[in-house]
C-alpha cells in the first residue's frame, strides 16, 4: 500500500484538551450567533432576491445601490456574484400586490444606468411563505435529529445515542457559527446541508460505533478507553478516505459549480470537517464519560436472547 | 458471501441492464415510445422558467356569502313572524336580538338537519354555521367545516379560471395545482418574463355595466375612478349587467378612431337585459367597470337590441387581447395574491447545467485518481462500482421521470464523493482480515461479511436525512433530497452486488498470490 496511517495514535490522552477547544469553539459560536445574529436570506425573511447581468463593464455597485435606494424599497445590499458585470441585489421590500413590482425596478435600473439591464435571476418571497420556511427548515433540523436519536438508539444502546447527538449538536453548533461569524447567508440551500451534514457526521460516528461495539464484544476484559482507542485507530484510515473523497467532490462543486451553490458547498465542507473531527473526539470520548464497557453491551444481547 | 448462485447473478445483471438503458434514454431524442421518452425533467432553475405560488384570499367571500345568509335568516324570522331586532353584520358574524321563546324557536329550526339555512355535513358531522345565544342575544358565525367548505369551493373555482387563463396565453406545459387548502402553484417552464400572466392572474375581472348617476337621489351610488386616471365619477349601485352574461370577447379594431376595442357578445338572457335598459336610458352615460374601476363611461346613442357591443378604452391592442382573455375565461370568485415567484431566465439555467456538468466531471474524475492511488487494483473495482452507481442513478432519475434541479446536481456529485464509502468500508475491513487470514478468499468473505453492518448503518442514517429534507423540503432542495436518497439506494446495489461479484472474480484469481 501506500500511505500508511500510524495506526497507535494515543487519541484518549488529548480527550480532555481537545475536549475543552470544543467547548470554547462551542460558547465562541452561541456568542456570535446571539450577539450577532444570521444572516437570513429572501426565503426566511422575505424579500426580493435580484441577479443583474448587464453588457456595460463600467456599472459598479454603488450605481446600482443609489438608483435602488431612490426607489425607497427599505433596505438594499448590493454584491458582486460571479462574473465582471454580474451582481446580486437583495431588497427588503416585496410587493406582492402591485404585479408590475419588479418590472419598474428593471425599468428604473436601465433608466439611472443608461444601459440594459438582464434580470437573470427573481426571487420575491412574501412574509407569510418566508415565515414558514423557516419553521419547515428548523422542523426538518430537529425531526432529523429525533430520527438518528431514535435509530441509534435501537442499533445500539442509549449513551451511543446521547454520544452521537451531541456531536451532531456540535456539528450543527459550529457550522451555522461558522456563518455567523462570516455573515454567509443561510437560505434553503443551508437547510439541505445542515441535513445532511447531520446525516454525514452521524454516518462517520456510526462506523466507529460499530467497531467499538464489535471490540467490547470481543474483549471484555479491556476498558472503554482502550477499546475507544483500538476502534478509533482500526477505523481511522476509512474515516481519512472517505472525508477525503467527499471533500474532493465538496471543492469540486464550490470552486467549479457556480455561484448559486458555493454557500451551500461551503456549509458542507465546513460540516464534514467538523463532523469527521467530532467522531473521534466528541462522540467516542463521551462514551468513555457515560462509562461504557462490555456489560452494556452484552447485557442487552443477554436480553435479547431471553 | 463470495458466493453467486446463477439465479442472483443473472437477476442482478438483468437489473443493471435495464437500469442503464434508461439511463441511455436521457440521450436519446425521442419523445414518441413510451421507453425511449422516460427523461429526467430539467427543473427550473435549470432550464428557466417561473415559479408563481398564488393565495386565495377567502376573507370577501366569505363576507358576501355572510350577507348573503342574512337576507335568507331576515327573510326567515318574517315569514315565520318570529320577533327581531338589530339584525346585522358586525365583521365575521350575523347578530341579532329577540325575546327568549323566540330565539329558542329559531334555534330548533337552525339545528334541524334538514334545514336550508344551515346545512348539515355529513362528512364533518357538524353544521355549516355556529349558533350561539347569550342573553337575549343571537351570534351566528361560520363554523371551522363551513370555513373549509368555503375555501375549498373557492380553491377549485380560482384554480379552474386560473387554469383556463393560462391555457390562453398558450405557455409550454404549465404546472398548475392546488397547494395545501388556500393557495395555487403554477410553474412555466421557459418563461423568463412573468409579468403578463402575473397581471392577468392579478386581476379578479369583475366586469359590471353601470348607470352613472346624475341626481343625489338615486338609490345608492359609490365614487369610482377611472383606470388611467383619478378622475372620479359618482356611479350608480344598481348593476345592470355583470360579466357573467358575457358569453365571447374578442379583441377588434375601431376603423373610425384607429383605436383597439374589446367587442363582446352577450348570452340570451343578457342581450334581454342590456336591450331593455339602453331603452329606457338613450342619452345617459353607461359606464364599463372592470375591480372597480372605469374604463370608460359612453353615452347610450341607441338602444342595443342585438346582444353585441364593443368596450373601448385607452386599449393597444396588447392590452385589449388581454381584457378580452380575461372577459372570455371568467371572472375569479376571490382576489389572489402572489407570496412567492422564483423566476431564472433560460440564459442562468444554461450557465449553471454547465457549471453543474464540470464540477461533476472534475470531482469524478478527482474520486477515482483518489481511490486508484489508494487502492490500486480494487480501486479499479470501486471505481468501475462508482461509474455504474451514477448510470443506476441517471436510470432510476429517469424511470420516476424526477425532476433534476441546481441542487439536485450537487447531491449527485455528493453521492460520488460519498457512494466510495461503502467500497472502503468493506476494502479497509478486507486489508485488516489480511492480517490474520492468510487466505485470500476469506479474507475478502470475511471483510464483506463484518463490514455489513457498519454499511448499512452509515447509509441508513443518510437515507433519513434524505427522507425527511423530501417531505419537507421545497422546490430546488427536494430535488437534492431525490438524487441523495436515491443514490444512496444505488450505491448499497453497486458495492453489495456488482462489487461484491467484481471482488470475488479478483479473490478467485489472486487466491495464490501474496495480497497486493
Amino acid at each position: 500500500m501506500t500511505i500508511q496511517f500510524p495506526k497507535d495514535i494515543k487519541f484518549t490522552n488529548y480527550y480532555r484538551k481537545i475536549n475543552f477547544f470544543s467547548f470554547i469553539l462551542i460558547l465562541f459560536s452561541c456568542f456570535i450567533l446571539f450577539s450577532k445574529g444570521l444572516n437570513l436570506g429572501v426565503d426566511f425573511k422575505g424579500g426580493t432576491l435580484i441577479e443583474i447581468r448587464s453588457d456595460n463593464e463600467q456599472i459598479n455597485i454603488e450605481q446600482i445601490r443609489q438608483s435602488l435606494l431612490k426607489m425607497q424599497l427599505g433596505d438594499v445590499t448590493v454584491k458582486k456574484f460571479g462574473k465582471q458585470n454580474d451582481f446580486l441585489v437583495k431588497i427588503e421590500m416585496t410587493n406582492m400586490n402591485d404585479t408590475n413590482f419588479i418590472k419598474s425596478i428593471n425599468n428604473k435600473l436601465s433608466s439611472d444606468l443608461g444601459t440594459v439591464i438582464n434580470f437573470r435571476r427573481v426571487e420575491n418571497v412574501g412574509p407569510k411563505v418566508s415565515n414558514e420556511l423557516l419553521n419547515d427548515g428548523l422542523l426538518a433540523i430537529s425531526l432529523a435529529l429525533a430520527a438518528m436519536l431514535f435509530y441509534i438508539w435501537i442499533r445500539f444502546e442509549w449513551q451511543f445515542s446521547l454520544a452521537a447527538i451531541a456531536a451532531i449538536i456540535h456539528d450543527v453548533i459550529i457550522t451555522v457559527g461558522f456563518f455567523s461569524f462570516l455573515s454567509y447567508e443561510i437560505n434553503l440551500s443551508i437547510v439541505a446541508a445542515v441535513l445532511t451534514i447531520v446525516g454525514y457526521s452521524m454516518n462517520d460516528t456510526v462506523v466507529i460505533f460499530d467497531r467499538i461495539r464489535e471490540n467490547l464484544k470481543k474483549h471484555t476484559k479491556l476498558s472503554i478507553l482502550d477499546i475507544s482507542n483500538a476502534s478509533t485507530n482500526e477505523t481511522l484510515s476509512r474515516t481519512l478516505i472517505t472525508s477525503v473523497t467527499t471533500l474532493l467532490a465538496l471543492f469540486s462543486i464550490y470552486l467549479f459549480g457556480g455561484s448559486i451553490l458555493k454557500g451551500f458547498s461551503f456549509a458542507m465542507i465546513v460540516g464534514v470537517i467538523v463532523g469527521t473531527y467530532s467522531s473521534i473526539f466528541v462522540a467516542t470520548p463521551i462514551l468513555n464519560y457515560t462509562n461504557v464497557n462490555s456489560k452494556t453491551i452484552l447485557k442487552d444481547e443477554d436480553n435479547k436472547n431471553i | 458471501m463470495l458466493y453467486f448462485s446463477k439465479i442472483k447473478l443473472i437477476t442482478i445483471y438483468l437489473i443493471i441492464i435495464f437500469l442503464s438503458f434508461f439511463s441511455f434514454t436521457n440521450f436519446v431524442d425521442n419523445n414518441e415510445n413510451f421507453f425511449l421518452s422516460k427523461k429526467v425533467k430539467l427543473g427550473l432553475d435549470l432550464q428557466g422558467g417561473s415559479y408563481l405560488l398564488l393565495e386565495v384570499d377567502s376573507k370577501p367571500i366569505v363576507r358576501r356569502n355572510l350577507q348573503e345568509k342574512l337576507l335568507l335568516i331576515r327573510k326567515y324570522l318574517k315569514t315565520n313572524n318570529l320577533k327581531y331586532q338589530n339584525l346585522n353584520q358586525q365583521n365575521d358574524s350575523i347578530v341579532f336580538t329577540s325575546v327568549n321563546s323566540d330565539i329558542e324557536k329559531f334555534k330548533e329550526h337552525f339545528l334541524n338537519k334538514d334545514n336550508i339555512l344551515n346545512l348539515y355535513y355529513d362528512k364533518y358531522r357538524s353544521y355549516e354555521m355556529n349558533f350561539i345565544s347569550e342573553n337575549n342575544k343571537v351570534i351566528i358565525n361560520y363554523s371551522k367545516y363551513g370555513l373549509i367548505e368555503i375555501k375549498n369551493s373557492t380553491l377549485d373555482e380560482s384554480l379552474e379560471i386560473v387554469r383556463r387563463r393560462i391555457d390562453e396565453v398558450g405557455t409550454n406545459e404549465p404546472t398548475i395545482i392546488k397547494n395545501g387548502n388556500n393557495r395555487i402553484l403554477i410553474e412555466l417552464p421557459g418563461l423568463d418574463d412573468p409579468n403578463r400572466i402575473k397581471n392577468l392572474l392579478g386581476k379578479t375581472a369583475n366586469l359590471t355595466f353601470r348607470f352613472v348617476s346624475e341626481n343625489e337621489t338615486d338609490f345608492g351610488s359609490d365614487l369610482i375612478s377611472f383606470e388611467n386616471s383619478d378622475e372620479k365619477l359618482k356611479i350608480s349601485k344598481r348593476v345592470v349587467l355583470s360579466g357573467d352574461n358575457l358569453v365571447s370577447a374578442k379583441p377588434s379594431f375601431n376603423n373610425q378612431n384607429n383605436q383597439a376595442t374589446v367587442s363582446f357578445t352577450l348570452d340570451r338572457v343578457g342581450s334581454k337585459k342590456f336591450g331593455r335598459a339602453t331603452t329606457n336610458n338613450v342619452g345617459r352615460k353607461l359606464a364599463i367597470i372592470l375591480d372597480n374601476r372605469i374604463i370608460s363611461a359612453p353615452n347610450i346613442k341607441e338602444p342595443i337590441l342585438s346582444g353585441n357591443g364593443e368596450i373601448s378604452g385607452n386599449f393597444n391592442f396588447q392590452s385589449a387581447t388581454d381584457l378580452a382573455l380575461l372577459l372570455r375565461s371568467g371572472a375569479l370568485p376571490a382576489p389572489l395574491n402572489i407570496v412567492e415567484e422564483r423566476t431564472v431566465g433560460p440564459d442562468l439555467g444554461e450557465d449553471s447545467i454547465k457549471a453543474g456538468a464540470i464540477s461533476l466531471g472534475i470531482g469524478f474524475i478527482l474520486v477515482i485518481l483518489y481511490m486508484l492511488y489508494k487502492y490500486r487494483q480494487l480501486g479499479i473495482i470501486a471505481d468501475l462500482a462508482l461509474i455504474l452507481n451514477l448510470i443506476l442513478l441517471l436510470g432510476v432519475l429517469s424511470i420516476l421521470e424526477a425532476t433534476l434541479t441546481l441542487p439536485g446536481i450537487a447531491g449527485i456529485i455528493l453521492t460520488v464523493g460519498m457512494a466510495v464509502d461503502a467500497n472502503v468500508l468493506i476494502f479497509e475491513r478486507i486489508k485488516e482480515e489480511m492480517k490474520t487470514d492468510k487466505s485470500i478468499i476469506h479474507a475478502f468473505d470475511n471483510g464483506y461479511k463484518k463490514a455489513q453492518s457498519a454499511v448499512l448503518d452509515a447509509n441508513i442514517t443518510t437515507l433519513i436525512s434524505a427522507v425527511i429534507l423530501f417531505f419537507l423540503g421545497s422546490g430546488p432542495v427536494k430535488g437534492f433530497a431525490v438524487t441523495l436518497g436515491i443514490g444512496i439506494v444505488t450505491t448499497l446495489f453497486s458495492a453489495y452486488f456488482f462489487a461484491r461479484h467484481l471482488s470475488s472474480i479478483y479473490a478467485m484469481k489472486n487466491k495464490d498470490k501474496e495480497f497486493i
